[in-house]
């Protein structure tokens, strides 16, 4: 299932929200509409967190995690750290990192088993990220641009990236994550997929201008047709690849 | 063979309508773009431009007015400059679309490119109509209307004749220095040049007194000023006074100038009007030159002038050796010519001239030194003052010592045999005010016009009619006249002349020399006069064989009629 939904009449809501299989973290606006349209979704699975990041509304850039864990950046302050910690589930570790590329959401894309890493990220911040999230790190590029964070949007079912990613990088990448992947794009024709949407392994929600055939292209990338969150990985795989390579 | 498996072409989905698209920078497909964006958005799909029906300019915005062929790039470059939004696309190709003339429509196709999203750049073709309006440009509507004239120039000369102004419009035809004239209006002795600019009118002051001896006088008349802005509005008046004097008038000038002009003897004829004028002492060769400066220091009048002139039969000429240019110095015998007339031979015109030389002794002749000793023969005509017979009122020739007062003052030879033969004229001359014609009823009749003068009708037209009679005879009779001026081949002459066309050019001169006298033979034939045509042929051709007469070559075509039956004929 896709949700259609804006942050103040911006449609790069990627930017404004953080979403995993076991947390959703949300920009503190003006009004609650963006918060109402996740609650509505997810209100009574897993845990919706109001919450800033030194002090910005641009939470989804600036963090990265998954199931297991929750990467904030250095500028962090300890009463947002605080609050994080008191919101998520005790199961999700919480670290903060000093690393210079401090928005963690654009150099870090991961599922819950692998993440994609800007290739000059430090090897102390790549440990953390290995331990904190319990995944497999590579440092990767997608269609040549370094932030993969921002041109990749990933789930354990499936992933989007950048529309010009070549069918060889999609094949390496595909081979590492070990999901299918698919070229395409979010917000009629937008090519920063980690920015125009947010995505787990049972729910999507993509930007207000995103069009009914980008819609499609996502759900059946990310299997949220008729799909819950127990969906079986890897059954159709072989047949999407047919379909979208 | 090996198989070699086809190269996978990545596509992803245009994200308005699914069809598979390599990807682009705007990750649609060219359809949807073009749907959703339009780049002539703001460029306006209908203008206006501005023509003058007058001069046939268009306006070039802001104020400029060009003259612009249809689909040329003058024309594209006006109506491109029209359009509003084009600097914010890129022009790549614009060219017309071929419209009917008289549509008043232009159309015009422009392909542009546009940036739309970051580094996509569209390109599109739309097509622009312009509507061209028809009105009048500020310098036709200045020409159009009265009085709206910056500066007049007047041009004035004191004598009973228009022969100069007939001239001087033959000289401002052939310099081309009526261009920037507005109108011509004809006044009591003289003419009235309108100028829009003070430059213009400057011009053609500059001009006249390159040619003739005149004096200017400048006034300005204040229209309007605006003391903020530091700024006048005049109305100029340039007063041109020509100096009242014309070729081969007789001229006495006071003893005391006549000191002063390199002790010229006091009674002179004008041999020459450049811009000063040639006193010349027909019986010393003496020759002045009176500048305009001079002149106007002390003005005099002339004498007599060319109407008075009187015919003389030379009987004998002997010259005395002295020689001057071309002037011969030479004792003539003379007679008046109208002491060898019967009475029978007498016309009307001719009555009183001869009632009064039954009055004096008929068979008089007359001494005289003259400046015409070297084209003078027994037997010759000849112009000439006679003096005797005359009664001047003037203080300087009161003055003079009557016993050194020459009874005859010969000025030109005279070819009346010439003048005798009804014979139409191959050649004319150009008007300025061709324009004007059909404006003050100017006499239809009259064919090629007497330019800007002979409009004010009645007895002003019959003069003005008589005098160009006598200008067309002086140029007829002086080669060094016709050298200034422009002469163009009339309708005869290039008819005559167009079959024998390359031949007659390659004839050596003397051929071309009989072509008129031809010409004329065939003309008499076509009158069947009854006069014999071989006696009048003979007498000619004996008498008057120096008559310098119009040539071929120093007459032009007349290209603007040329054109006009050539348009005519289609």
């Amino acid at each position: 299932m896709a949700v259609r939904l804006q942050y103040e009449n911006s449609s790069d809501i990627g930017v404004f929200s953080k979403l995993t299989n076991t947390y959703c973290l949300t920009a503190i606006g003006g009004s609650t509409n963006f918060y109402s349209s996740f609650e509505s979704e997810l209100g009574d699975v897993i845990p919706i967190v109001h919450a800033s990041i030194a002090g910005t509304r641009i939470i989804g850039r600036l963090t990265a995690g998954n199931r297991h864990g929750l990467l904030v950046p250095s500028g962090t302050t300890d009463q947002e750290l605080q609050h994080l910690r008191n919101s998520l589930p005790d199961t999700v570790a919480l670290q903060r990192i000093e690393e210079r590329l401090s928005a963690l959401g654009n150099v870090i894309a991961c599922n819950d088993h692998v993440a994609l890493v800007h290739p000059d990220i430090d090897r102390e911040t790549e440990e953390i990220i290995a331990d904190v999230l319990k995944v497999e790190v590579f440092r990767q590029t997608v269609a040549d641009n370094v932030l993969v964070g921002s041109y990749c949007a990933l789930s354990n079912q499936g992933g989007l990236v950048h529309p010009k990613t070549s069918i060889q990088s999609q094949d390496e990448l595909s081979s590492l994550l070990q999901v299918p992947l698919v070229a395409g794009t979010v917000n009629r024709g937008s090519d920063v997929i980690g920015a125009g949407m947010v995505v787990n392994d049972w729910c999507a929600f993509t930007g207000m201008d995103t069009t009914a055939t980008e819609i499609s292209v996502i759900e059946a990338t990310f299997k949220l047709q008729g799909h819950d969150q127990s969906a079986v990985i890897g059954e159709m795989r072989d047949a999407l690849i047919d379909n979208w390579a | 063979m090996e198989f070699v498996p086809p190269t996978l072409v990545h596509r992803v989905l245009c994200a308005d309508c699914g069809t598979p698209i390599e990807p682009n920078s705007a990750n649609l497909c060219i359809p949807c773009l073009r749907n959703s964006v339009d780049i002539t958005e703001g460029i306006p799909k209908s203008a206006s431009v501005s023509f003058c029906r007058n001069c046939d300019r268009f306006l070039s915005p802001p104020t400029t007015w060009t003259i612009a062929q249809p689909e040329s790039r003058e024309l594209l470059a006006i109506c491109l400059k029209k359009l509003k939004g084009l600097n914010r696309v890129r022009l790549v190709d614009a060219g017309f679309i071929w419209t009917e003339p008289h549509s008043k429509r232009l159309r015009i196709k422009l392909t542009i490119q546009k940036e739309v999203f970051t580094s996509t750049i569209i390109e599109q073709v739309f097509e622009v109509e312009y509507v061209v309006q028809h009105g009048q440009c500020p310098d036709c509507t200045k020409l159009a209307a009265k009085n709206t004239w910056q500066s007049v120039l007047q041009v004035r000369q004191k004598v009973p004749h228009k022969r100069t102004f007939l001239f001087l419009e033959q000289l401002i035809l052939k310099h081309n220095a009526h261009k920037d004239t507005i109108s011509i209006k004809e006044v009591k002795d003289g003419l009235d040049f309108f100028y829009a600019s003070e430059t213009h009118a400057q011009k053609m002051v500059d001009f006249l007194s390159s040619v003739v001896p005149v004096q200017v006088v400048r006034s300005a008349q204040l229209i309007s000023k605006d003391t903020h802005s530091n700024t006048a509005n005049y109305k100029f008046t340039h007063s041109v006074t020509i100096i009242p004097i014309c070729k081969e008038d007789l001229v006495c000038i006071p003893a005391k100038q006549a000191r002063s002009l390199s002790n010229i003897s006091p009674l002179t004829i004008c041999s020459r009007v450049g811009n000063s004028i040639h006193l010349l002492d027909p019986s010393t060769l003496q020759e002045s030159d009176v500048t305009s400066p001079v002149f106007w220091r002390e003005p005099f009048d002339a004498l007599a002038s060319v109407t008075d002139l009187v015919e003389f039969i030379v009987l004998d000429i002997e010259p005395s050796g002295l020689t001057h240019g071309k002037h011969v110095l030479a004792d003539a015998e003379v007679a008046p010519s109208s002491s060898f007339m019967s009475s029978s031979n007498n016309k009307n015109s001719d009555m009183d001239m001869d009632m009064d030389s039954h009055h004096g002794s008929l068979d008089t002749t007359y001494h005289t030194r003259t400046h015409l000793g070297g084209i003078l023969q027994p037997g010759d005509t000849v112009m000439g003052y006679y003096l005797t017979r005359s009664n001047f009122n003037s203080p300087a020739f009161e003055s003079l010592d009557p016993s050194r007062i020459p009874d005859v003052i010969l000025v030109k030879k005279s070819y009346p045999n010439r003048r005798k033969k009804s014979k139409q004229r191959d050649w004319k001359l150009k008007s300025i005010a061709k324009e004007a014609e059909d404006g003050a009823g100017m006499n239809e009749g009259s064919g090629y016009g007497r330019g800007a003068l002979g409009r004010r009708g009645g007895l002003d037209q019959k003069r003005v009619e008589r005098d160009y009679e006598i200008f067309l005879q002086s140029i007829e009779e002086d080669k060094e006249m016709r050298s200034a001026i422009n002469l163009y081949k009339g309708k005869s002459r290039t008819a005559a002349t167009e079959p024998a066309g390359d031949v007659a050019m390659g004839r050596p001169n003397k051929d071309s020399k009989k072509k008129p006298k031809a010409q004329f033979a065939m003309e008499v034939d076509e009158h069947s006069a009854a006069a014999a045509p071989s006696e009048d042929g003979n007498r000619e051709e004996g008498n008057e064989a120096d008559f310098p007469d119009v040539q071929l070559d120093e007459l032009l075509d007349d290209f603007e009629e040329m054109g006009l039956q050539e348009e005519d004929e289609e």
